[in-house]
């Protein structure tokens, strides 16, 4: 159960968008390997009939009216951008 | 001595006396790191230019400022946004992000104090680690022996308080990262209740867990720094709405009556004996103060690191998924469509750390392990916060060690992820139950290494934390003491 696969490693990989080197599947396998095993140690723990935790404090959905203000200018948003034309982000092709 | 030895009470004095300027201050805070911080390491970016404009505004308002905080020198860990001042989380990611929007609500309420912000502080990558070494810049250093880290991930915001380059800072505590740094360069730090202070503008790490806090040379000064920073935020939808009492008022040197509880899982084996000591001799002044205690159980206090690693790792995936080289940030330019794109830049921008955890997190939320990791850590949290809720039906705090042992050496821990883990299973429970907890000085090892005493309150009850640190500090010398480095000044 507590094993972690090479192909599992590079599948989690291309789900968390991360390019990782034949080297790094390794490394990381055994590391990833290492912590999950010892995350096994809350199997000792009956928790059928326990609420799970999200938020510590009673958090109410917070709500706003849906009305337009003044935030950020379209040129600030842009400024620390890696690339951008015409008042837009721009990005490389996304289809081949 | 520095002026930073003053209290800030003592530096208001000197200022309303023309005894000195908050041109001095700045100067003098400038001055010590262009002196020392080639060895601390503390510093990401400097903002010296404006900060030294802005103290000579500053110092035409001297005659009608009345507020504690009014032209400090301020370090700023580097995971809070800071209008127009480079703000990297310590990544590559993020080095070339120099001109950030908007401040972080900590960062516009200390504006409106009048504090001068000296630089951004460095830390470990998106505060992750517990030694600093995960700063893609530099490896910040211990000011009391440069050979140990300073803890992590606020170690530059507890290494600059102290080794003086700063008067004070502001750090961020999502598993302890306040309190360990704190414990280990001999600084009063403190993880405030989740919700009581604004997360507006922290670069989220673990939204559930992640609080901004103040580190300081007192408990006084500690409490004047958290009253500007405390209080609602209608831009921060987790921000408790609650009126925020004035911290000051507990410091009353009395502790008569006060019950401490001291868990028998914080003195265990794995916690060094001098730490140990250390911590019994806190105790014993407490009774001589006039305060019982009385060892207690938090029976889940084993399976915190655990549950925490599954829950912020889960979290931070999450979070750090909006680092994708389209709005900020370094894009690689390697790729030639977008999915390489993204892959790349984050590849080429993240540390191993970052990755590491992004990557267990990211296993953690994936189809068919959800429950078995994720909703079961959720639910060994809700024990954990159990253990806490029944602590405090008949104690007033809880005390023991802040760490289980004084500060490592730098490269000791580095390649073996949960060796380092371990260093925070005595602050992690108090970020999962959500409770505010202090760490501050209260003795030094063999080594003249810093020991840190933590005192773990219930939750919104940072006064009760406030009086019993304040008594036990007036009460001893420990935080009187400074590290030489560089040459005492």
């Amino acid at each position: 159960m507590s094993e972690i696969s090479k192909d599992q490693v590079k599948h989690v990989a291309h789900l968390a968008r991360l390019a990782i080197s034949e080297e790094e599947v390794e490394k990381m396998t055994k590391q990833l390997g290492d912590i999950i095993s010892y995350a096994e140690l809350l199997n000792d723990l009956d928790t059928d009939n326990v609420e799970p935790t999200t938020h510590v404090l009673d958090l109410k959905n917070v709500m706003r009216k849906d009305e337009p203000r003044k935030w950020i200018e379209k040129e600030d948003a842009l400024k620390n951008a890696p690339d951008h034309k015409n008042g837009q982000f721009r990005v490389p092709s996304i289809l081949e | 001595m520095s002026l930073f030895d003053y209290t800030l009470k003592e530096i208001q004095d000197k200022l309303h006396n023309k005894e000195i300027t908050v041109s001095d201050l700045v100067a003098a805070s400038y001055e010590r790191i262009h002196a020392v911080d080639d060895q601390v390491k503390a510093f990401i970016t400097l903002n010296e230019e404006a900060a030294r404009a802005k103290a000579s505004e500053l110092d035409k308002q001297v005659d009608g400022a009345s507020n504690p905080l009014f032209g400090i020198p301020l370090g700023v860990k580097d995971n809070m946004v800071t209008k127009g001042l480079r703000t990297t989380c310590a990544s590559q990611i993020l080095d070339n992000f120099n001109d950030p929007l908007y401040n972080a609500t900590v960062v516009d309420k200390l504006e409106e104090e009048n504090t001068v912000t000296i630089g951004k502080l460095n830390m470990d990558e998106f505060a992750m680690g517990s030694s600093n070494e995960n700063s893609s810049y530099a490896a910040t250093r211990n000011p009391w022996n440069t050979d140990y880290v300073p803890g992590g991930s606020s170690g530059g915001s507890a290494a600059a308080v102290a080794a003086r380059e700063v008067f004070f800072s502001l750090g961020s505590d999502t598993g302890g990262s306040i309190r360990q740094p704190a414990a280990f360069c001999g600084v009063v730090g403190l993880k405030p209740t989740y919700g009581l202070v604004s997360r507006f503008g922290l670069v989220a790490f673990a939204s559930s867990l992640d609080q901004i806090g103040p580190i300081t040379k007192s408990v006084e000064d500690n409490a004047h720094l958290l009253q500007a920073i405390a209080g609602h935020d209608p831009m921060d939808s987790t921000s408790a709405n609650i009126e925020v009492p004035d911290y000051s008022a507990a410091l009353k040197q009395d502790v008569k009556g006060l019950r401490i509880a001291v868990p028998k899982e914080y003195l265990q084996e794995g916690v060094a004996p001098e730490v140990k000591e250390a911590v019994l001799q806190a105790l014993k002044v407490y009774e001589d103060l006039g305060a019982t205690w009385e060892e207690v159980s938090l029976p889940h206090s084993q399976y915190a690191v655990a549950a925490y690693y599954l829950l912020s790792s889960s979290e931070a995936s999450a979070n750090l998924a909006r680092f994708d080289g389209v709005r900020y940030g370094v894009r690689s330019e390697n790729a030639t469509n977008m999915l390489d794109m993204f892959k790349l830049s984050r590849s080429e921008g993240f540390g191993d750390e970052v990755k590491r955890r992004i990557m267990l997190g990211t296993f953690a939320l994936s189809s068919g392990y959800y429950d078995a990791y994720y909703k079961k850590a959720q639910k060994v949290r809700t024990l954990i916060k159990n253990d806490f809720e029944k602590v405090f039906e008949d104690y007033d705090v809880i005390v023991g060690p802040t760490t289980p042992t004084p500060a490592f050496k730098v490269g000791e821990k580095v390649d073996d992820p949960l060796t380092m883990y371990a260093n925070d299973i005595l602050t992690i429970p108090v970020n999962l139950a959500g409770v505010p907890g202090m760490s501050l000085p209260c003795g030094f090892s063999s080594d003249g290494l810093p020991i840190g005493l933590q005192i773990i309150g219930k939750h919104f009850d940072e006064s009760t934390i406030y009086r019993t640190a304040y008594a036990f500090e007036q009460a001893t010398d420990h935080h009187k003491k400074t590290p030489e480095l560089g040459g005492a000044k």
